[in-house]
Formats: structure tokens, sequence, C-alpha cells
């Protein structure tokens, strides 16, 4: 194994995005929409195509803006679709993201002539080649995509630590939240934007594997750990961060022990953040599967009743 | 593009996209089916989930028949791993949701994000091995129902028909595990193998459907359908059928329209073509579309403000007469005579305008007459509805005072409410109810003192 500054930079890279995605996903899973960055990642699609459609060019501020928009007005229709025709949450949402793919597909191959833009390009971003895109900052080289994912992160986490309150309770409780003068619905909008640029940027910069995953097991990991939202959320970003790390060690380390020479390290991550579940899951001292089984915190654990 | 071509489509006679569409139908039959009890357990996604968990198992058959001499795209090793995988997955959500308080829709998202990016992982890594072609594999994401030959027709179909008679035959099992499961498991069904098995079922479409259609569509099949359906009917059976005869609609025409449109993916038509179904029932279905619940919303509303008129001029009238009568002399002779405007504005809280609109749409309903000087006068029939809803009115609140204890001086406000929706046969009903306990019943007296306009 040959670990290099290029190395390095990656785990930086990958970390900051995950955390940056795990932040505002402790409370899509409190708010039991978890699908949600697996539903924006495919609808960003036809924001894609009409950015480019229109300009004409993959600059990527453009196509950032055109997924943006898309991925907000994901949240919007999924939104008002269940709301206005009473329909479950999640049916909403695979309504909206599929037929927003449909439409994108579409789009592309109607304009296949003049597009260079493959279908394959927004879900696989390549953050193997992140290191190799440098901005000079203060300096130093720094890859292009870790300082986007940094300042996502930054933002992200100011926005949680300054309405961390309104954000609490609307997940908990956001009937009180009304009755409590905050809008939960505008907090609510609050969070799918924030979820929405978040996934559009780590697209851009790592690739929508990283982040679908990313939004919702290192909170469904920290949850099993606690029940303090404020431990959940820096156990969440631990473990995206450690996800990083394993997932880009695992593809170096493990294809050459299986006779193969590459892999994909964003697939990776999101195995590594599978394999720090799966430990918690069975480890975990109260929720675990062994203290389960032994029989010790059996009254703690209602099965079934979050 | 003539009417010929597009008849010679849709009625099948060209056998090139005779296959196709048939393929399509048929699946979207079996995905509409299974999908309406995925979408009353609130589990839609699930085909996301899975279709996603498919992929290493995918990737792996494809690694391994290559790794052994065989040709790595072989079709049944291909859904073999498939297969396996998705259930792999299926079990693993299962199991976390039933030992860890995280919900379904965790699990469901955490199944998904973590078997994808394994495939992704693997599928890159199995690409490389020397002399298999892996290319094509990306169909399973995409999918491409112009690439349907016989084989896989008879595959489709075939589970297809499995599927449908397996849902059938397990109709009312699957009905009550969607419905509550703990009263399920309560009476002795086996609701986790129903469970599983309904997963299996869905497992099952998905992989067929993957292969030959792709991921998304599968999921919109699984999903759009049953959901459109919903807004025409409240009755399970009902809806299954308009589901199946949904996903069959929108790979017919779906399909259809990309054999006259070569050039655009037929996946994304027929998603659009559901999509649009989605669209339309959700506007405009009788049952439960927003613009005939909101039309019924607002009809009612304004029975209900005019019911409230009416009322406050019966209220008026007796009063007037009671001047005349002396107190507890039996049933009131209320005299119809005109009132004024000013008096019926004071009886509630409501604005002149809105009052005069109320009164507009009483007068064209032959209500009430104006008279020139300004006065309003109630009809023949005016007066007889008013004195019901009265009535109706009076009667249930004797009926909270005498059967719910509720004080005398509380029911205006719930029987303000209730009067509306009072069928005649619940009217007979507290007749008989009051009629036992003596309460007056020709035109029962007002619990409460009713305020003077």
């Amino acid at each position: 194994m040959n670990w290099t500054s290029l190395d390095t930079w990656i785990v930086i890279t990958g970390a900051l995005c995950a955390m940056s995605c795990a932040l505002p996903g402790c409370f899509l899973v409190l708010r039991k929409m978890s699908m949600m960055g697996d539903a924006i990642s495919h609808a960003v699609l036809p924001g894609l195509a009409a950015a480019f459609l229109i300009t004409g060019s993959r600059a990527s501020l453009t196509m950032f803006f055109g997924a943006a928009i898309v991925g907000i007005l994901t949240a919007v229709f999924t939104q008002w679709i269940s709301r206005f025709g009473n329909v479950d949450r999640g049916a909403a949402m695979g309504i909206v993201f599929t037929t927003l793919f449909a439409l994108g597909l579409v789009m592309i191959r109607s304009a296949a002539d003049k597009v260079d833009l493959d279908a394959s390009c927004v879900l696989y971003g390549a953050i193997e080649l992140t290191p190799l895109d440098n901005l000079s900052l203060f300096g130093y080289l720094v890859p292009r995509a870790a300082v986007i994912a940094g300042v996502t992160f930054l933002l992200n986490l100011s926005i949680i630590i300054i309405l961390f309150k309104e954000f609490q309770l609307s997940a908990f409780d956001s009937g009180l939240a009304d009755t409590l003068g905050f809008s939960s619905q505008l907090l609510h909008y609050l969070l799918m934007i924030m979820v929405a640029v978040t996934t559009v940027t780590a697209f851009e910069a790592v690739g929508s594997i990283i982040v679908i995953a990313m939004l919702i097991v290192p909170a469904a990991t920290a949850l099993l750990l606690s029940h303090q939202l404020k431990i959940v959320l820096v156990f969440s970003c631990l473990f995206a961060a450690l996800s990083s790390f394993l997932g880009h060690l695992g593809a170096i380390t493990i294809p050459p022990l299986l006779g193969f020479t590459d892999t994909n390290t964003s697939g990776m991550m999101a195995t590594a953040t599978g394999f720090l579940f799966l430990l918690v899951w069975i480890f975990a001292p109260k929720a675990g599967l062994i203290a389960r089984f032994s029989g010790k915190n059996r009254e703690l654990e209602a099965p079934d009743s979050p | 593009m003539n009417f010929a071509d597009l008849w010679e489509i849709l009625s099948l006679r060209n056998y090139n996209t005779r296959i196709v569409i048939l393929s399509t139908t048929i699946l979207g039959i079996a995905t509409g089916l299974v999908g309406s009890f995925l979408l009353l357990r609130k589990r839609s996604l699930m085909g996301d989930a899975l279709s996603h968990a498919t992929l290493p198992g995918i990737a792996i058959a494809f690694g391994l028949m290559s790794h052994w001499g065989f040709d790595g795209k072989s079709l049944p090793a291909l859904l073999c791993g498939a297969t396996i995988s998705g259930v792999l997955g299926v079990l693993l959500m299962l199991a976390i949701r039933r030992t860890t308080r995280l919900r379904d829709d965790v699990a469901m998202g955490l199944v998904l994000s973590v078997f994808f990016g394994m495939g992704i992982a693997l599928m890159t890594m199995v690409q490389e091995i020397p002399g298999a072609s892996a290319a094509g594999l990306e169909s399973f994401i995409y999918g491409q129902p112009a690439s349907i030959v016989l084989s896989d027709f008879v595959l489709i179909t075939v589970v297809s028909i499995i599927i449908s008679i397996t849902t059938a035959l397990l109709f009312k099992e699957f009905t009550i595990l969607c419905f509550d499961d703990g009263f399920a498991a309560s009476q002795g069904w086996p609701a986790v193998l129903l469970d599983v098995t309904l997963l299996a079922l869905v497992t099952a479409v998905t992989v067929i459907g993957l292969q030959s259609v792709g991921l998304i569509l599968i999921i919109a099949f699984l999903i759009t359908p049953p959901t459109t359906a919903r807004f025409w009917t409240n009755n399970l059976k009902h809806m299954a059928i308009l589901s199946g005869i949904f996903g069959a609609l929108s790979g017919w025409l779906g399909s259809t329209m990309s054999a006259l449109y070569v050039k655009l993916p037929a996946g994304a038509l027929i998603v659009l073509v559901a999509a649009t179904l989605f669209l339309i029932s959700m506007l405009f279905a009788p049952t439960r579309g927003v613009l005939p619940r909101a039309l019924r919303q607002k009809r009612l509303r304004q029975k209900v403000a005019r019911q409230h008129v009416l009322r406050a001029a019966y209220e008026i009238l007796e009063q007037q007469s009671d001047h005349q009568h002396a107190p507890n002399e039996g049933p009131h002779l209320v005299d119809n005579r005109a009132i004024t405007f000013d008096s019926i504005l004071a009886k509630r809280t409501w604005s002149p305008r809105a009052l005069k609109a109320i009164l507009r749409a009483e007068h064209r309903l032959e209500h009430l007459e104006r008279r020139a000087d300004g006065t309003i006068l109630l009809s023949e029939a005016g007066f007889g509805e008013a004195a019901r809803v009265t009535r109706n009115h009076r009667l249930w609140e004797a009926y909270l005072v005498t059967h719910a204890d509720i004080a005398p001086s509380h029911v205006d406000r719930d029987a303000d409410m209730v009067e509306h929706v009072l069928d005649p046969e619940l009217v007979r009903e507290l007749e008989r109810v009051l009629r036992e306990k003596e309460a007056w019943v020709a035109m029962p007296p007002s619990p409460h003192s009713i305020p003077a306009s």
C-alpha cells in the first residue's frame, strides 16, 4: 500500500462531504424522510439538462443552479402531493422523482445530437479525481472539491447551530413548534433547501453515492448509540468522517486481495458506512443485538416503538 | 406518421413492437396489483430500495461467471444473483426494523445506499476481468425495453401470472396485513410470513422488470398506478383492479409512443404516461381528487352558511312570537313575518357582505323574498326548512344534555357543527331516544337562553 498526499486529500474531501450530508441527514431521519437524498439525486437530472440546453455550456455554476432549483422543487412537489392529494409521503416522493428523472432522460435523449451529457455522469462523481483539480488558497494548493465541501459543511453547521432549538422542536413535535410560534413549515423548507443544496454540491464534487449513503447511515448509526440530539449530531459526523477514511483504505487494499487493481472509492465509502452501522447494530451497549438477546436491557427497548 | 401507423402499433399488428408492448403491459398489471399493497403498507419506496439492492448480486454473479469462463451476461445467472442479493436486502430491512428503533424509511434508505455503493464498487472491480465485457450491465439501471426478446417476454409473462394469482389468492390476508398487522398477528395470522411473502412478490417483479425496463421504471410502476387508483375509490378490491389497469395502460401507451418516436427511451415515456394519468386523477378523480373534494367542501360550507341564516331567522321569528304567547304553553306557534336584515346580522358574527351573499343564494333557492321596504320574508319552503334546521339543532342539543351530560349552556356550539349533517334516519333515532327520556320532540324548546338580537 502506498499512501500519498493525494490519498489524504481524497479522505479529507470525502470526510467533509460526508459530514455536511450527515448533519441535515439526522433531521431527515428524525422526520421520516430518509429517502429524500435518493429522490433528489435522481430528480435533479432535468435541472442539469435544462441548464445545459439553455446556456449551452457545462459550466458548473449554471448546472449547480439548475440542479439546486429542481432539487428544491422535488421537495416542494412531494410536500404538495402528499398534503393536497392526501398521499403517503413515500409514494409522493417516488412519483415525483421517477417522473422528473424520466423527464430528464427524455430531454437529454431528444437533444442527444448536440448534448454531451450522460445520465450516468450525474450519478457517479469521481472522488478519485478530485486532487487533480486544485485551487490556490492562502498559498496552499487545495482541491477545489475539498473547498466546496468545506464551505457546505460550515454553512450547514452554522445553520444548525443557530437554529438548533427550532429544528429540534419541529423535528420532534411540529405541532408544538407551530403553537410556540416557529413555523415548522418554514423550517421544513429550510431543511429541504439545505438537503438539496448539499446533495447537489456533493454530486458535483464526489458523486451521488456518497450523498445518498451519508444522509442516512451515519445518522441511523448514531441514533442507535444515543437518544440525545446533540450527541447524535456529533456522533453522526464522526461516523461520516471515519467511514470516509475506512472507505478509501478499503478501496486501496481490498481489490489487490481479490486480484483486481481498482474500484470505486465512493462506493467503498458507502460500503464502509454500512459496515460501521453493522458493527454498532451488533455491539451497541444498549440497543445492540448482543445486548438485546443477552436479555440485559430488555425492558429498555420496546420492539417497534420509536 | 399517420393514423394507420398509429393504429397498427396500438393494435399490436406490428411484430417488432408487439412483444415490447405486451411485456410492458403485462408487467404493468402485475406491478399495479402488488404495488397497491405496498402503498397501503406505506412502503412504496420498497421497490426503490430493492432495485438498488440487487446491484451487488448482479456484479458478483457477473464476476463469478466470467471467472469460471462462462458468459458473464447470461441472464439466468444475473437474475439469480439479483434475486439473492435482493432477498438479502429485504431480510436486512426487516431485521433492522424489528430489532432497532429505526423505522421503515431509515431501514429502506440504509439498505438502498449501502447495497448500491457496494454494487458500484464491485461493478467497477469486475469490469476489468480479462475477456469479460461488462458493457450493457448499465441497462439494469436504465433499462432497454426495446431490446426485449421472446424469451424475456415469456419470463415476464410467466412470473407476472404467478404474481397476480398469488396476490389474488392471498387477497384477504394481505388486506388484513395492510390495515392492521398487529390485529392480524393477534388473530393468529402468520403476519411475518405474509410480510415476507409480499416482499418476495415485490422482489420477483422487480428482478424481472429490472433487466427489461430498468430500475427507474420499475420503481414508478410499483408506486404510480396504485396511487393513481387510490384517488378513484375507497374499496381495496376496486383499487387493486384499477391499479392493474392503470399500470397496463401506461405500459401500453408509453411503449406505443416509444415505437413512434424511436429516439426517446421507452422506460421514460412509460413513466411520463403514468405520471400524466396520476396528475389527471389527482386533480379530477371524483372520489378523492383535489378539485372535486374542494368543490364538495365549498358546497358544504355554503350549505352550512345558508342553514345558519335560516336558523337565525327562525329564532328571531320565535322570539317575536314569544311576545304574544305565554311561555310554557306547549308547542310554540311561530308566525312567519318579515324581519329586518340588521336583526339577522346581529345574530351571528358575520360580515354584512358575507350575509348578503348568503341571502342572495337563499333568494335563488326561493327560500325567501325581499320586500320593497328592505325586510326579508321567508317563503313557505324557506320557513319549513328553517323549522327543520332549528329542530335538528335543538334535538342534538337535547340529546347532548340528556345523554352526554353536557351542560345546557355549552351545547350550542357543538350542535352548531353537527346539525348540518344529521340525516333523516339519525333524526328519527334522536326522536326515539329523546321520547324515552320524555324530552319534547315536536319542536323542543332551547335548553339555553337565546340571546335577543
